[in-house]
């Protein structure tokens, strides 16, 4: 009974140990932020690593691939069934874009990674219609151009772009060039290796002169007018002027109609054609090099030995946006059939084509490491030479790092709260050596020295429990507010604290693990004790005698 | 060491005119010490304290141990109040030896049957006058067992502190009191646990005249009304003469007058 009294009297007038307690509090709250942080990073990531990739995924070493995906995905079923959910086939080669910067009219080259994907089955593996930006696909992809309405729903404003954007800019064209030959500037045979850029908008202030600009819906475009957009064009005309900039060879459409016309619909990632950065005014801005409706044109090597540049027309159908920039910046998606076609994948007699990896979703709850063990039985290295992944395998490097990281955050925030404890220490020395004579009065009365030892032992118990539970608040309610705080920091030092140009998210996510709060407390209430543990044990090694007289 | 140990009730009834040799002839000995050794090292060089002291007091005794200063007189209260421990010699409490006992043992000795008061009476600044009467019972009992008879127990200590005239300070913390009333909080605590045994180390010895003539008049009502056996130190004789009995200790022995 004495012991809880006294704990709680000298608890009461005793404020400075509750200043010993400080440094436990801020440590308790800054491990509980970091760790906070750092789960919602690693939850965050592992959500879009894992929303890109699917589950696992047999890869053939070979660019031309694993022939005859059927049988492949048969035998598959058959080793794995029970965890399968979904199996599509994909192929994937390099490729390089080149593209028409749509404001200032230069050619664009960048390397790509080119994914030819089943539009049906492919998002049933991972998440990939979540990541577009026109609402129909998201809820039913399909590789052909939408009217308007990308983007709808994101935070900023995604400029006109699909149908609307691809009549006015056919329209424009074709202005351009009947422009040019009537003046006399170049011929009519010449104007088809003209490259005049649909947009005169080499200064931004500037609106389109002679074409009304751009509406910011599709209800506001204007009526097309000119020779080349209502019913049948001139012929003379027409039959000498190749419409369509991006001919090629193996389609020679030479009526190919770009405003009523698309080629082989592409899904590009966004970083691909646009750049993320600031204006004058220091606002975050994207800007794009071009948009749904534009033509790209992608060259890729084809299963010839030895393999040859295989060049093609594609339009952009939809962007993909997983807010990866390692995968929004390379990833370009294109029809499954068509891509095999044209790199020569399918073998002409028996119509069997091949692809270059088999992507697997499990069943939720299913051993990813153990189908992947099984299917590497299946598929012997040294006869098949099929890589076979776990998303987690693919992803290992980064996510060991974050672990790694959060694991040294936390041993040297440890440290800190340890250091505190030494600051106890000191403190509770000091009370024992003025309590003294509270020891040997105490003794007097009969108390035993295992009493006296828990008085100090639960003074430092109850400081530590407050100093930990105020740590805990402070950190739960930094947690909750982290992005408010991380605003008002913005405001006083006027550097952004977590610039969306450098990270994937635009907010710093966060998980609080509660396992997590209950080992942080718990361990700081352990230092707080054992800190008390040595002058407690000197309070009780006091002899009474010696502790009465001392003043 | 009974716990059942009741005076008899004539005891009560006896006064300090009769004859103190007469009466307590009759009564048994509550404490008896033989040849009580005790010396203190100052760095390499030991200062004996006590040279073999006996000591005897009789139930219902008002005995006082005078002595000038660094005559060993509170060594030997501390050895008797079983604080500290003898070098060589023997103490009985009631017939058993306790100057040997385990530690454990000697605290609820301390607790139960012996209580203790210093001159500079040595209350815990941080409790009320109540909470340090209530001190001995709160150490006895576990939280669970003393929160059970708590109103019991806190009832008792209200009538002590009544009975010491300090009803109206019961809430005051040591620092609010006098040094007399602090003293009569001292002996209420000494009381609260029904001690066979009152050791009062100087009880008188920082207050000043009136104070300490309240204070004395406590302990011989405490001795005459009640029974009590009382051993009190001190170093001025007109105190120890209220005295049933009266040794003197001179360089660490008894000096028989």
């Amino acid at each position: 009974m004495y012991k809880v009294l006294l704990s709680w009297r000298y608890l009461k007038s005793r404020y400075i140990a509750l200043a010993s307690i400080v440094s436990v509090t801020l440590g308790v709250a800054t491990l509980i932020v970091v760790n906070s942080v750092m789960a919602g990073f690693t939850v965050e990531m592992h959500d879009r690593l894992h929303g890109v990739l699917s589950d696992i995924i047999v890869r053939s070493h070979n660019l031309n691939g694993l022939p005859d995906s059927e049988w492949h995905m048969e035998e598959i079923r058959k080793v794995a069934g029970d965890d399968i959910e979904a199996m599509t086939a994909t192929v994937s080669v390099p490729a390089m874009i080149n593209f028409r910067d749509n404001i200032r009219g230069q050619w664009i080259t960048q390397p790509i990674n080119l994914i030819g994907i089943d539009a049906t089955t492919y998002s049933d593996v991972c998440e990939f219609e979540q990541h577009l930006l026109h609402p129909l696909n998201r809820e039913q992809f399909q590789f052909i151009l939408r009217e308007n309405d990308y983007g709808r729903g994101r935070k900023d404003k995604f400029p006109v772009a699909g149908w609307a954007r691809r009549r006015v800019a056919a329209q424009w064209e074709q202005r351009e060039i009947a422009d040019q030959v009537e003046n006399g500037d170049v011929t009519a045979n010449d104007a088809a290796l003209l490259t005049p850029p649909p947009f005169d908008l080499a200064d931004d202030s500037q609106t389109l002169a002679g074409l009304p600009a751009l509406p910011d819906s599709i209800e506001e475009l204007p009526e097309l007018q000119g020779p080349l957009d209502n019913g049948p064009r001139g012929a003379g005309q027409q039959d000498s002027l190749p419409a369509v900039p991006f001919q090629t060879d193996d389609a020679p459409l030479l009526t190919f109609d770009a405003a009523r016309e698309q080629h082989t619909g592409i899904v590009l990632g966004i970083s691909i054609c646009s750049l993320r950065g600031r204006d004058v005014q220091g606002d975050l801005m994207d800007y794009y090099f071009a948009l749904p409706g534009d033509d790209v044109k992608i060259t890729f090597p084809n299963t010839g030995q030895p393999p040859k540049a295989v060049s093609d027309s594609f339009t952009i159908v939809d962007f993909y946006e997983s807010e990866m920039s390692e995968y929004d910046s390379s990833f370009a998606f294109v029809p499954l059939s068509k891509l095999q076609n044209l790199r020569g994948m399918i073998t002409a007699e028996t119509g069997v084509a091949s692809v270059s990896a088999i992507q697997i979703k499990l069943r939720a709850g299913a051993d990813l490491n153990m189908v992947r063990d099984r299917l590497q039985a299946r598929f012997p290295l040294q006869q098949f030479g099929y890589q076979i992944q776990t998303w987690r395998d693919m992803q290992g490097p980064l996510l060991s790092a974050v672990q790694l990281e959060t694991t040294i955050l936390n041993i040297l925030l440890f440290l800190i709260i340890a250091v505190a404890g030494f600051g106890i220490l000191a403190t509770f020395f000091m009370i024992v050596v003025e309590k003294t004579r509270d020891v040997g009065i105490l003794k007097s009365l009969g108390a035993p020295s295992r009493g006296v030892m828990s008085i100090f032992l639960g003074y430092g118990l109850s400081l530590g429990i407050a100093g930990s539970l105020a740590g805990l608040a402070l950190g739960l309610l930094f947690v909750d507010q982290i992005n408010v705080v991380a605003g008002w920091i913005e405001k006083i030092t006027g550097q952004e604290v977590f610039d969306p140009t450098v990270y994937y998210f635009s907010e710093i996510p966060v998980v609080v693990n509660p396992l997590t709060c209950l080992w942080v407390v718990l361990g700081a209430v352990g230092i707080a004790v054992i800190a008390s543990v040595l002058p407690a044990r000197k309070a009780a090694k006091l002899h009474p005698v010696e502790a009465l007289r001392y003043e | 060491m009974s716990s059942a140990y009741k005076l008899p009730e004539t005891k009560i009834a006896t006064g300090v005119q009769q004859s103190p040799q007469l009466h307590h002839a009759a009564a048994s000995v509550v404490m008896r010490a033989t040849g009580l050794m005790k010396s203190y090292r100052k760095g390499k060089v030991e200062i004996p304290v006590l040279n073999g002291v006996d000591f005897e007091v009789r139930e219902g005794e008002f005995q006082a141990i005078v002595g000038t200063s660094g005559s060993g007189k509170s060594t030997l209260l501390h050895l008797l109040a079983t604080l500290d421990q003898p070098d060589d010699g023997q103490i009985f409490f009631e017939g058993n030896r306790i100057d040997n006992l385990p530690a454990k043992s000697r605290d609820i000795l301390r607790n139960r049957y012996i209580g203790i008061v210093f001159q500079f009476y040595h209350l815990l600044p941080e409790l009320s006058a109540l909470e340090n009467v209530l001190m001995p019972l709160m150490i006895r009992y576990g939280f669970t067992k003393y929160m059970l008879r708590r109103r019991k127990n806190r009832q008792r200590a209200k009538e002590l502190l009544d009975k010491m005239g300090l009803s109206h300070r019961l809430k005051h913390r040591p620092r609010e009191l006098s040094g007399g009333e602090m003293q009569r909080v001292a002996i209420a605590r000494a009381l609260i646990a029904d001690p066979q045994l009152l050791l009062a180390d100087e009880p008188t010895g920082n207050l000043d005249r009136q104070a300490g003539d309240e204070i004395m008049e406590i302990l011989r009502d405490l001795n005459r009304e009640q029974g009590l056996t009382v051993v009190m130190v001190t170093h001025d004789e007109t105190i120890a003469e209220q005295a049933d009995r009266t040794i003197h200790l001179v360089e660490g022995r008894v000096q028989t007058m």
